[in-house]
């Protein structure tokens, strides 16, 4: 690789040695206690890769600080308790009815402290874009092949934060204690009650004898504010700590490759742009808070067993099992004395379990499948693994089937369609549709290779028309440059599938064959590669250069001339040069 | 005309009480006397005019109406026994007024639910209605505004309407119409529409004749004082300042949940772009000091 | 494909390659360009640029510190509570407070990033990676380490003493769920105790004779009442007067009977009632009583549409059909809701014959 060009510095000045100041004094003086200058001497020029799909994962992490900051301060205010109070603040329309007292507060916090409903808006909002921020880098790192070796860990802790955020929103919902949070709990205890055997007896320990008992509300809120959030805490600092570790992932393009990372230093260029992506996190938060009412707990009133709202849904994280539960036929089992409610607990208990257990093994899944044990630091264009994209669209397909039943009412009254038929529908398309998904993003991705090799082979399309001397008419190609090439071409090929039953060592002695397992292997890795498109080999592209070449000769009678299309395609400025030039 | 009409419509939900029939002589006898004595030629007039309105009516219900309701208001089944359109023997005043004056009635077309729709009849035409379809048999009268109205009350009476009101809404009503009054589904492409916004009247009828499939919430189910508190409930939403902001349409989650994705993770998505992309660039070399 | 290409891919047993992909692998048409030729910004080499962007980022912060100041002064100025002040038809203290906390952030982040994309230096740098793995003798002197510790310790060589360690640490981990027993009463000591009326899984609060009275105001129902199509979201009596001590019922004990005792009451011509086998007296001119707690995950259900009979469950659309004894019609709730038998006590108003004849709410194991 060419580093004559690289620069050693980031500077734009020369750097000049300063005599002792208060700063390097205040440095010594840490460092004479922590020893910090060896462990910052290279983290503080760390290098990261920039891209903008690099930053959703920061998102999550400013909002979850943001939540951090905004769940202390409704801390400071909120009581949770399920004592019962009689209202009397501010809200006329409640004023003189019974409530518990975590409902109270909440109205305090919302018309009594001032900013608190700002606080209690802009937490639930940046709790929605925690967990949403967090599922669209889950989906970059997959499409992009991030999760592969060396960073299969870090893909089972991003998963288990997932899941942890999901809770964490829920218990959040749960809190205030309004008619929605309380039909929430409600049927977290008919999900509970429907575990086999042990189910009612979990139900009375949750809650503290029969739903809704006195202690659910306390008991969410340790779990809220101090048992989960210190999970997640850890956690993600176990994630930055193995991202520092591996240093990031970068996109293939020229002087970029597996063993280097390209970039910008952590100080001062990341610092400041990832420092005020957090402002703008916390900002875009406070733009929401101030404009756009969430989850109105006056308007609910306080949780009362017997009251029930249209449009009862969960948040949206957990919007998907509860369309998994809307959806399934109500099956249930009755003999020898007991019950088992398959319809619930087939939705809810079992369906999550497996999807999430899905996602914690995809990168095994693929290492296993695809038999690659190699470290990888280069991104892959989804293209270019068809049946790993493929995957995971099918999957987004059922979530966002499940999440589309999850909301049917309100889809219904929008739509003036009947949410009967939406039922029936979607009873299939949680079937059919990741199905169609699966077969279409795999072709699709397939002849985006294809349309790749065209553009290696024969170049790009300029959009400029030829008529030939004989009256025929043809568009003019031209040759990538040479860096977009480059970056197109910088991709793995496919390893050659040798045929399983005559696999031999380098002696021509069979292999000891591995076995059922071995077999599903192969059987499933031939699946996993069919109809991919590799990308030319030398050989190939030598003589795609020799067609153009020969097509060049053919426009030979337009030779002279400036106009070569380049000039209208906007890819590099051409002045005065001549066709036969490239 | 008016007037008797509402007075009428005031005692109708006394009409099972023991003494309600003497009671109603009483008080007709009373009024028509006290209004004689004062508007004694327009009394005349409106009187001669009630016969003058049922036949008006008449008219009008036979262009309109009788295609599905029959000659006589008496429903229409169809051969294979569905109704065609039900009987309107008994559905009172206030039903004419409430279907035709919320514009629901005459339907369009056949459906899954009549929607609400611009009013196909004037007020006059749609009093000539009521007139007639009341004359058919007995049935809840047009309610009169004092009947729904909160202005009588003292502070405190208003603040404690108010109050009860919401119990009251958030406990039969929030079910099918959403707990700020913005409509829900129901089986079958069937909907409870949206009631913010819906004049006090439409409301107290829609309770008192339980229109389509709407359940009923007669006077002896929810008493008049109950129905006034739930419609003052509803009012007070409306004259409530948005707290934390635009509403969303009143939703509930499935609403914020597509404002987060669209417009939160839209716009730090938009972000994240702008802050990767690479600045403009300048084609002079740096003069290196 | 040449050799180089199978390299690291595991095609057989005993064949593996801990590295990263060879530069040839990944690219063997081309050869690596180099970085690009660093260009410079137009405020790197032109002073007045400079000056403008250096003028343009401090201004951003300037209007963060303007932000701040009307957030402060919005904090004092718009009042909340009983009277609170309002801006379009919005609370102008949230408004306010947000939208100048989110001015005041904003303008920094925007700031800060104009900052580095237009003054900070801009080359790109390179870092060399080192593999994620040790180096061959630091994991040998690991080993050595481990396996010295563990000779050390003689855990190998006495499994006793192993063994018994391990039982007693696996023992440790019972208190750990024995000491969560405490949590709650089981569903049987709550039932045999009775520590408020109707309390158990199986048990409500209705009994025989106890009145159907209307929710919120407690008043009884008499059956002349009720219209055809009428809806009343009904409670039990007791909740409003205890059968203990006549005295409302109040917190946990209204929570838990409310949440079971709740039921709605509609009223069809009696001709359109299909009763159930032994059910045909359970109804009262047309008038009948069903438990409101859906038997899916326990909603309250009242969404009642009075020409087909169907009550239909707002959180997961399960429908039953009250004239067909709660049958389900549609949706994931897999049993009918339980029936309330009503008749009429000596004042005339709606009583119930007995209690429910099965457990209301969801499904549970030992429901039968």
């Amino acid at each position: 690789m060419d580093t004559s060009k690289v620069a050693k510095s980031n500077a734009t000045t020369a750097a000049t040695t300063k005599g002792p100041n208060r700063a390097g004094a205040a440095a010594t003086w840490a460092d004479e206690r922590l020893g910090l200058a060896t462990a910052m001497k290279k983290n503080l020029r760390k290098v990261f890769p920039d891209h903008w799909s690099f930053m959703l994962g920061e998102i999550a992490l400013w909002s979850f600080v943001v939540l951090l900051l905004t769940g202390v301060f409704l801390t400071l205010w909120f009581t949770p308790s399920m004592g019962e109070v009689q209202y009397n603040g501010s809200y006329d329309q409640l004023r003189g009815i019974h409530m518990s007292e975590a409902y109270a507060s909440s109205l305090r916090i919302s018309f009594d402290v001032r900013g608190g409903l700002l606080m209690r808006q802009m937490h639930h909002w940046a709790a929605m874009l925690f967990v949403a921020s967090m599922m669209v880098h889950l989906l970059r790192v997959f499409f992009t092949g991030a999760f592969r070796k060396p960073r299969e860990l870090n893909w089972v802790i991003g998963c288990l934060l997932l899941i942890l955020g999901t809770l964490e929103g829920f218990t959040g919902y749960s809190l205030p204690d309004d008619l929605l949070s309380g039909t929430g709990i409600r049927a977290a205890d008919g999900f509970v009650k429907a575990t086999p055997v042990v189910g009612s007896y979990m139900s009375f320990f949750m809650f503290g004898g029969e739903f809704p008992g006195e202690s659910i509300i306390p008991r969410l809120y340790t779990v809220h504010v101090l048992l989960i959030p210190g999970l997640l805490l850890a956690l993600i600092a176990a994630h930055m700590l193995l991202l520092v570790y591996h240093k990031h992932t970068q996109w293939p393009g020229p002087g970029r490759t597996e063993r280097n990372v390209v970039g910008y230093p952590m100080l001062p260029v990341y610092a400041a742009k990832a420092g005020g992506f957090f402002f703008i996190v916390f900002g875009v938060t406070a733009l929401l808070g101030a404009l756009l009412t969430i989850n109105p707990v006056w308007k609910y009133g306080p949780y009362d067993p017997s009251k029930v709202t249209a449009g009862s849904q969960p948040d949206w994280y957990m919007g998907w099992p509860d369309g998994a539960l809307r959806i399934m036929p109500g099956l249930e089992s009755h003999f020898w004395g007991i019950t088992i409610s398959w319809n619930v607990m087939l939705p809810i208990l079992v369906l999550p379990v497996v999807m999430f257990t899905i996602l914690l093994l995809l990168p095994f899944l693929d290492a296993w499948i695809t038999g690659d044990k190699r470290d990888h630091h280069l991104l892959e264009r989804p293209r270019n693994a068809p049946t790993r994209t493929a995957l995971m669209v099918a999957l987004m397909t059922m979530y966002g089937l499940f999440w589309i039943a999850g909301g049917n009412d309100i889809i219904a009254i929008q739509l003036h369609a009947s949410i009967n038929q939406i039922t029936y529908f979607l009873r299939v398309a949680v079937f059919v549709g990741p199905v169609i998904a699966f077969v279409v993003t795999r072709r699709w991705c397939i002849s985006l290779q294809r349309k790749d090799n065209e553009m290696l082979l024969h170049g790009y399309e300029t959009g400029v028309i030829m008529r030939s001397p004989e009256g025929g008419y043809s568009e003019k190609h031209l040759p990538l440059p040479a860096t977009r090439a480059y970056a197109i071409a910088s991709r793995d090929r496919d390893p050659v599938l040798e045929d399983h039953q005559h696999t031999q060592d380098a002696n021509g002695v069979p292999a000891p064959s591995g076995g059922r397992l071995q077999a599903l292997r192969h059987r499933v890795r031939t699946l996993w590669y069919a109809d991919n498109v590799q990308k030319p080999s030398p050989a190939e592209l030598e003589e795609g250069h020799h067609h153009a070449e020969h097509e060049h000769e053919l426009q030979a009678s337009v030779e002279g001339q400036a106009a070569d299309g380049h000039q209208f395609d906007g890819h590099h400025l051409v002045e005065d040069e001549g066709l036969r030039h490239h | 005309m008016r007037l008797l009409n509402r007075s009428a419509g005031r005692l109708s939900r006394h009409r099972r009480g023991p003494l309600a029939g003497l009671a109603v002589v009483l008080l007709g006898l009373l009024m028509t006397g006290g209004l004689y004595t004062v508007f004694s030629p327009a009394q005349a007039g409106s009187a001669a005019a009630s016969e003058e309105q049922i036949a008006q009516g008449r008219e009008l219900f036979l262009v309109s109406c009788a295609f599905c309701h029959g000659q006589n208001g008496e429903g229409i089944r169809t051969q294979n026994g569905n109704q065609l359109g039900p009987s309107l023997v008994g559905v009172g005043a206030a039903a004419v007024d409430f279907q035709v004056g919320t514009g629901r009635m005459p339907m369009a077309r056949p459906g899954a639910q009549v929607p609400r729709k611009p009013q196909t009849f004037n007020d006059d035409e749609i009093a000539a209605l009521a007139a007639y379809v009341a004359s058919l048999g007995p049935g809840p009268a047009i309610p009169d505004e004092s009947d729904y109205s909160v202005d009588g009350l003292s502070d405190e009476e208003r603040q404690q309407a108010i109050t009860n009101g919401g119990q009251i809404f958030l406990t039969n009503c929030t079910a099918c119409h959403n707990f700020e009054g913005s409509g829900g589904a129901m089986p079958r492409g069937g909907f409870a529409p949206q009631i913010r916004g819906v004049e006090p009247r439409y409301i107290y009828e829609a309770l008192l004749t339980g229109p389509q499939n709407m359940p009923n919430f007669s006077n002896g189910n929810l008493s008049p004082d109950e129905k006034r508190d739930v419609i003052a409930y509803l009012a007070s939403l409306e004259d409530m300042p948005n707290y934390g902001g635009f509403g969303l349409g009143g939703l509930g989650p499935v609403a914020e949940g597509l404002a987060a994705w669209v417009l939160g993770i839209g716009s730090l998505i938009g972000v994240a772009v702008w802050i990767a992309a690479h600045t403009t660039r300048s084609t002079k070399k740096k003069v290196e000091a | 494909m040449s050799e180089s290409h199978d390299k690291g891919f595991d095609s057989g047993p005993g064949h593996e390659l801990v590295n990263v992909p060879d530069e040839a692998v990944v690219n063997d048409l081309y050869p690596d360009p180099g970085l690009a030729e660093h260009q410079w910004r137009p405020t790197d080499v032109d002073p007045r640029a400079e000056k403008r962007a250096e003028r343009q980022v401090a201004t951003l912060f300037g209007l963060s510190a303007i932000c701040t100041i009307l957030l402060l002064v919005s904090y004092f100025v718009f009042d909340i509570g009983d009277d609170p002040d309002v801006v379009g038809g919005l609370g102008a203290s949230n408004l306010f407070l947000g939208l100048s906390l989110a001015g005041a952030l904003l303008f920094i982040g925007i700031g800060v990033i104009q900052w580095a994309r237009k003054l900070m230096a801009d080359h790109e740098i390179v870092e060399d990676r080192h593999p994620s793995a040790s180096s061959a003798e630091d994991r040998e002197a690991t080993l050595a380490a481990l396996s010295t510790g563990l000779e050390e310790s003689g855990i190998g060589r006495r499994p006793l003493v192993r063994n018994s360690l391990l039982g007693a640490v696996g023992l440790l981990g019972l208190p750990a769920i024995v000491l969560l027993r405490d949590l709650g009463p089981t569903p049987n000591q709550v039932k045999n105790a009775q520590p408020y009326p109707g309390a158990g899984l199986e048990n409500t609060i209705w009994e025989k004779g106890m009145r159907v009275v209307r929710d919120v105001v407690g008043t009884p129902i008499r059956p002349a009442d009720l219209q055809l199509g009428d809806l009343v979201n009904a409670e039990p009596e007791g909740i409003f007067k205890s059968p203990e001590d006549g005295k409302p019922l109040e917190g946990l004990a209204l929570q838990v009977n409310k949440s079971k005792g709740a039921v709605v009451v509609v009223r069809m011509e009696p001709d359109e009632i299909t009763p159930g086998d032994g059910r045909e007296n359970w109804s009262v001119d047309g008038i009948v009583c069903y438990s409101k707690i859906c038997t899916h995950v326990g909603c309250p259900i009242s969404l009642y549409e009075r020409t087909t009979h169907h009550l239909l469950c707002p959180c997961h659309q399960s429908t039953f059909d009250l004239a067909d004894s709660a049958r389900v019609v549609f949706g994931p709730a897999a049993r009918p809701l339980p029936q309330l038998p009503l008749m009429v006590d000596d004042e005339g108003y709606l009583v119930a014959q007995s209690g429910f004849t099965e457990p209301v709410g969801p499904s549970f194991w030992e429901r039968g």
